[in-house]
């Protein structure tokens, strides 16, 4: 059983991110409803568009960010993998690291790249 | 557990100091409002302190974090290089930026980035880590070419190196790839041992993988064939942009190229000599043939500088030491020519890109004769005329080739110099033979800053060809 | 297993089709998709290498190239759009203000 107790918490904890962040955002977040929002799917774009219609820049700059940051992930995974073995040496490593991709969120946020409008 | 690696931060030191310097400014210029000023002096500051600090560690050759980063002369070297040009580079933008309206904080944040790239190009000996300072340094010079969003040829040229310079990355990439596939390890030092055994020297992969090398750096470094996108990029970026990447950038890659093939694959040179040679005779050649019929003046130093490319691969054939010490010395030389002509063309240098035509200098001499007495200065030397600094730095390039018996490619070299006082002169006679056409118009804007820059050029240019001696035994260390 | 040189040679294909897609299409976007290629075919040979000489160096190597790719994209993409809000077009043939 013993083998198991860490993969049920890994559960737990998944279901319960996942789970949290539907509901808080059902909680929280501003309700408005609109024809385009109650379309069955919803994507900030109209469904029924002709194909050579062009789509606000706004989605490149989105992309471009989410691109950057998701990347970076790459270096997380391999570290997560070694992460006992690694010891404190990797963790002041992997620290100064997200520490440099900090600020590069920071500078995105407070420069306005994360606001839709 | 897995042991921790040899972590030298004091050798890492002037990297580290100039990361923190170019993250505080990029979020520093998210608090302050439209001037930028602070910025200028922060950005100066960073690059002294960088500077400094990488004398830390003395001058032997000290490899730290497993092999891949090294501390010796060359690498102090050019990290001085890179400070001096990089703050000329930021000098000239303060006057420069005003009058144009670039009111962008991240300029200054980038091109610190871009000299930490250099500095780690400079100071790597692992494949990795080459690859890694080549790309901090090119997407730094992309974002800066590209600085003038709103200028049309800022963003062509901008987007053709761009398309160029990830084009070259791909082959540069690939060339490490099978260097490594070929030796079995990624750091310069262990590819020079496993080369020194004999059966690995004709593995076609090996060698496959060090033409796509030449052919990477090739592009990098703009020699011919593969030297297209220098003039273009070098007239649409902003002018103080095309001083900064004419100088720090290129000396980086060189270093690099030098690292990779003098420390890395001489074992092989019989394979690259001969390519590198011809590679080194067209660049000079299509050079100077190019900037003779040239009317912009970013133009003319554009195929200018492509012709000094060519020069410095002529140091980088010799595989010497004194090669080496020609390579760092012509660097640091170039470094002041180029400025003290580029801070010229910026000072006269009108809203949309006016008075940059060779035909604009006109009457200079008689109107401005200080400028005009400069800019023959910087000409003069970048032509190699005794006793100016380019002077000196040609002929310890030769004197290194001659000594390895080199002796065509010298007296190539040589033709070229004479071939290159030809557009040098062209300018100096407009200056002064020449009578304007129409009134005369031209109004240098005199910042403080840029008269600085300059003066620090003019006094290089000069010292380093009266004096060469204290430079020249620090780069023979 | 697979010989090493099967890997190779797709590598070897997968990057001449991306140095032939930037020198043949004329869109901006397609001959950056092609750029892609050729830093992923890179990456094929990179492991491959890794994985038949039984290191680690290949795959760090790959990570990088991956990372940098990342960076490249963004400053590239940024790159269009600026230039696309002067001009309407991302034809390169049309991108010839400079010349010679």
């Amino acid at each position: 059983m013993e083998q198991y107790i860490g993969a049920s918490l890994m559960l737990l904890f998944a279901t319960g991110i996942a789970g949290g962040m539907v509901l808080m955002t059902s909680l929280l977040g501003p309700k408005k409803s609109f024809a385009d929002k109650d379309e069955p799917f919803e994507c900030g774009e109209s469904q029924i568009v002709s194909p050579h219609q062009r789509f606000s820049v706004k989605f490149y700059l989105v992309a471009v960010l989410f691109i950057l940051f998701d990347i970076e992930a790459v270096f997380l995974f391999p570290w997560a993998i070694l992460f006992k073995k690694l010891g404190m040496f990797g963790f002041i490593e992997m620290f100064l690291f997200l520490l440099i991709l900090g600020v590069g969120l920071l500078y995105v946020w407070k420069k306005g790249g994360l606001d839709w409008e | 557990m897995i042991p921790a690696p040899i972590v030298d931060l004091v050798s890492l030191s002037p990297v580290i100091v100039l990361s923190l310097f170019a993250m505080g400014v990029l979020i520093l210029d998210l608090f302050i409002g439209k001037d930028k000023t602070v910025l200028v002096f922060l950005s100066l500051l960073g690059l002294f302190l960088a500077a400094v600090s990488s004398l830390a560690k003395g001058t032997g050759p000290i490899y730290s974090f497993s092999n891949s980063y090294v501390v010796d002369t060359f690498s102090i070297f050019l990290t001085f290089v890179f400070a001096i040009s990089s703050a000329l580079a930021i000098m000239l933008s303060v006057s420069y930026n005003k009058e144009q309206g670039i009111k962008i904080g991240e300029y200054y944040s980038i091109i610190l980035f871009c000299t930490v790239g250099m500095i780690v190009l400079a100071s790597s000996a692992d494949l990795i880590m080459i690859f890694l300072g080549i790309e901090i340094v090119s997407i730094s010079l992309y974002i800066l070419a590209g600085i003038r969003r709103t200028e049309k040829r800022s963003n062509e040229a901008a987007l053709k190196y761009f398309l160029l310079g990830a084009f070259a990355s791909g082959f540069l990439l690939y060339g490490m790839a099978l260097v490594y596939g070929a030796t079995g390890t990624t750091h310069l030092k262990d590819i020079a041992s496993v080369l020194a055994s004999s059966e690995f020297k004709t593995s076609p992969i090996l060698l496959m993988g060090v033409v796509l090398l030449v052919v990477g750096f090739g592009f990098k470094v703009a020699s011919v064939p593969f030297h297209m996108w220098a003039p273009d990029v070098y007239q649409g970026s902003a002018t103080p942009v095309t001083a900064f990447m004419s100088v720090g950038p290129k000396a980086a890659v060189f270093a690099a190229f030098f690292r990779i093939f003098v420390e890395g694959i001489p074992n092989i040179s019989d394979y690259w000599d001969t390519i590198l040679c011809i590679v080194a005779v067209i660049t000079m050649f299509v050079g100077n043939l190019g900037a003779i019929i040239q009317d912009n003046m970013k133009r003319l130093l554009a195929y200018s500088s492509i012709s000094h490319a060519g020069y410095i691969l002529v140091a980088l054939i010799a595989k010497n030491s004194l090669g080496m010490s020609s390579l760092l010395f012509y660097m640091l030389a170039y470094a002041f020519m180029s400025f003290g002509a580029f801070a010229i063309i910026i000072i006269l240098d009108k809203q949309n890109g006016d008075n940059l035509e060779v035909k604009d200098y006109a009457g200079l001499g008689f109107k401005h004769p200080v400028i005009a007495v400069c800019m023959s200065i910087f000409l003069l030397s970048l032509g190699g005329l005794p006793p100016f600094a380019g002077f000196v730095g040609k002929f310890y390039i030769f004197s290194a080739a001659v000594k390895e018996g080199y002796i065509t490619l010298v007296v190539l070299g040589v033709l070229n110099s004479a071939i290159s006082f030809y557009y040098y002169l062209r300018v100096i006679v407009y200056m002064y033979m020449k009578e304007p056409e129409g009134d005369y118009q031209v109004q240098p804007s005199l910042a403080p800053f840029s008269l600085l820059v300059i003066g620090i050029a003019v006094f290089g240019t000069i010292e380093l060809g009266i004096f060469p001696g204290p430079v020249i035994s620090w780069t023979m260390n | 297993m697979a010989p090493l040189s099967h890997y190779l040679v797709l590598s070897g294909i997968l990057f001449t089709i991306g140095v032939m897609g930037v020198l043949v299409r004329r869109n901006a976007i397609v001959v950056f998709m092609s750029i892609e290629i050729m830093l992923n075919a890179v990456n094929i040979s990179l492991i491959a290498f890794d994985r038949y000489l039984g290191q680690h160096d290949g795959q760090i190597f790959s990570f990088m190239v991956m990372a940098v790719a990342a960076a490249e994209v963004s400053v590239g993409l940024a790159i269009v759009i600026a230039m696309f809000r002067n001009k309407p077009t991302i034809n390169l043939d049309e991108f010839n203000l400079m010349k010679w």
